[in-house]
């Protein structure tokens, strides 16, 4: 849910990462950081286990510019991919504006892929939305990996919708920054609707 | 009230007075930091010594902690915790919820003392309730009366292209 402030003219959007465990969420948003200036981000806050899995959240203020005179304020989280985390996954859906989902494209995580965009759709369906409706982008990761499933395949298996679809190597970057340009349009497009 | 897809609005009007309300919760319960955060993380408003606060940060932990709090309540079975309260070594955060929408939060240290912040908040809390009925109606109202008003009715993909430059 967006917040429209007309005292301090500032939008606030909420994207949410989501996607199996492993699959390179804290990553794109660790990329993110490192790649932003310090006046455009806030402190990138991650409650993780001692292991760097993610327990709560990870969360990222962004701050990328003026429309029409307002500030434009992005909030990043990335959710729990471990299944047992998924009341928190749930918490974290609140208020979503917009939802990335991460796929693993390496082989054996097929099933896990599967698994986590069905979790995802139920968990938004508890909140009040539907998946074929709110602002969504697939994110293909893990690209560089020797045993990764092709584009195609994966495709057809996760994108039904044929929203936008990305390939990335979050280590390196690569589709990183395409990401989040991509869902961020689709907010503010949404935004524009009177969302 | 509002769907979980309708978007917070603020307006100058109700801005200013709820930046009242807090500085004169802040005054009356003597505390040093209040600050109104929705609870999807979003920080509405603050005032006090704010100059060193990493607020962004702490408005979105504490909606984490009102959800995850929120999410116990469920599994034993009550609506949700209405207070929390964390005791520091010098200062202690009181975390309350105002007309089942906003999180109010107050920092405070040996200056104050939970008893006099309790009986701050209560009355704080009804007043600040009322504003956000005033704001619910409103933008009830302006985006049934002319749905084009929105500032983003008119964006391009050039002003979204523009952003990431
Ligand atoms: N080879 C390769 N490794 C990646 C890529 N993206 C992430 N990784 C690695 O995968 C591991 C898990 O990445 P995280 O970003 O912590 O995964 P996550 O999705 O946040 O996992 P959870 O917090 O458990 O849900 C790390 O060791 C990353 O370095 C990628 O594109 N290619
Ligand atoms: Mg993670």
């Amino acid at each position: 849910m967006s917040f429209i402030n007309y005292a301090s003219r500032e939008i606030n959007c909420k994207i949410v990462y989501y996607g199996p465990g492993l699959c390179g969420k804290t990553t794109n948003l660790q990329f993110i950081y490192d790649k932003t200036a310090n006046d455009a981000k806030g402190k990138m806050i991650s409650l993780a286990t001692e292991t760097e899995r993610t327990l709560f959240f990870d969360f990222l203020p962004l701050a990328l510019g003026e429309i029409r005179g307002f500030k434009t304020r992005f909030h990043l989280y990335t959710v729990p991919g471990q299944v047992f985390y998924d009341a928190s996954r749930k918490l974290i859906l609140k208020g979503v504006d917009g939802v990335v989902f991460v796929a693993d494209s390496q082989e054996e995580r097929f099933d896990a892929n599967i698994e986590s965009l069905e979790n995802l759709r139920d968990n938004l369906e508890e909140q009040g939305f539907d998946l074929d409706k709110i602002p969504f982008v697939i994110q293909f990761n893990k690209r560089d990996l020797p045993n990764a499933t092709p584009v195609e395949e994966l495709s057809k298996l996760l994108n039904e919708r044929s929203v936008p679809e990305l390939e990335a190597c979050a280590t390196t970057g690569e589709g990183v920054f395409e990401t989040l340009k991509a869902i961020a349009k689709l907010v503010l497009t949404d935004l524009k609707k009177g969302g | 009230m509002l769907g979980p897809q309708s978007s917070l609005v603020m307006y100058d009007e109700e801005f200013q007075r709820i930046s009242q309300l807090l500085e004169k919760l802040l005054r009356e319960s003597n505390s040093k930091v209040i600050f109104l955060v929705d609870k999807n993380g979003q920080l509405i408003a603050a005032s006090g010594e704010t100059a060193n606060l990493d607020t962004t940060s702490l408005a979105s932990l504490t909606a984490g902690n009102i959800a995850a709090t929120g999410g116990l309540a469920k599994l034993i079975g009550e609506k949700e915790f209405s207070i929390l309260f964390h005791e520091g070594e010098k200062d202690n955060i009181h975390i309350s919820i105002v007309g089942g929408r906003v999180i109010l939060v107050v920092i405070f240290d040996q200056r104050s003392s939970l008893g006099l912040v309790r009986l701050r908040v209560k009355k704080a809390s009804n007043d600040l309730a009322t504003v956000f009925e005033d704001l619910a109606r409103r933008s009830q109202e302006q985006s049934s009366s002319s749905s084009s008003s929105s500032p983003f009715a008119e964006i391009t993909d050039d002003d979204i292209d523009n952003l990431f430059n």
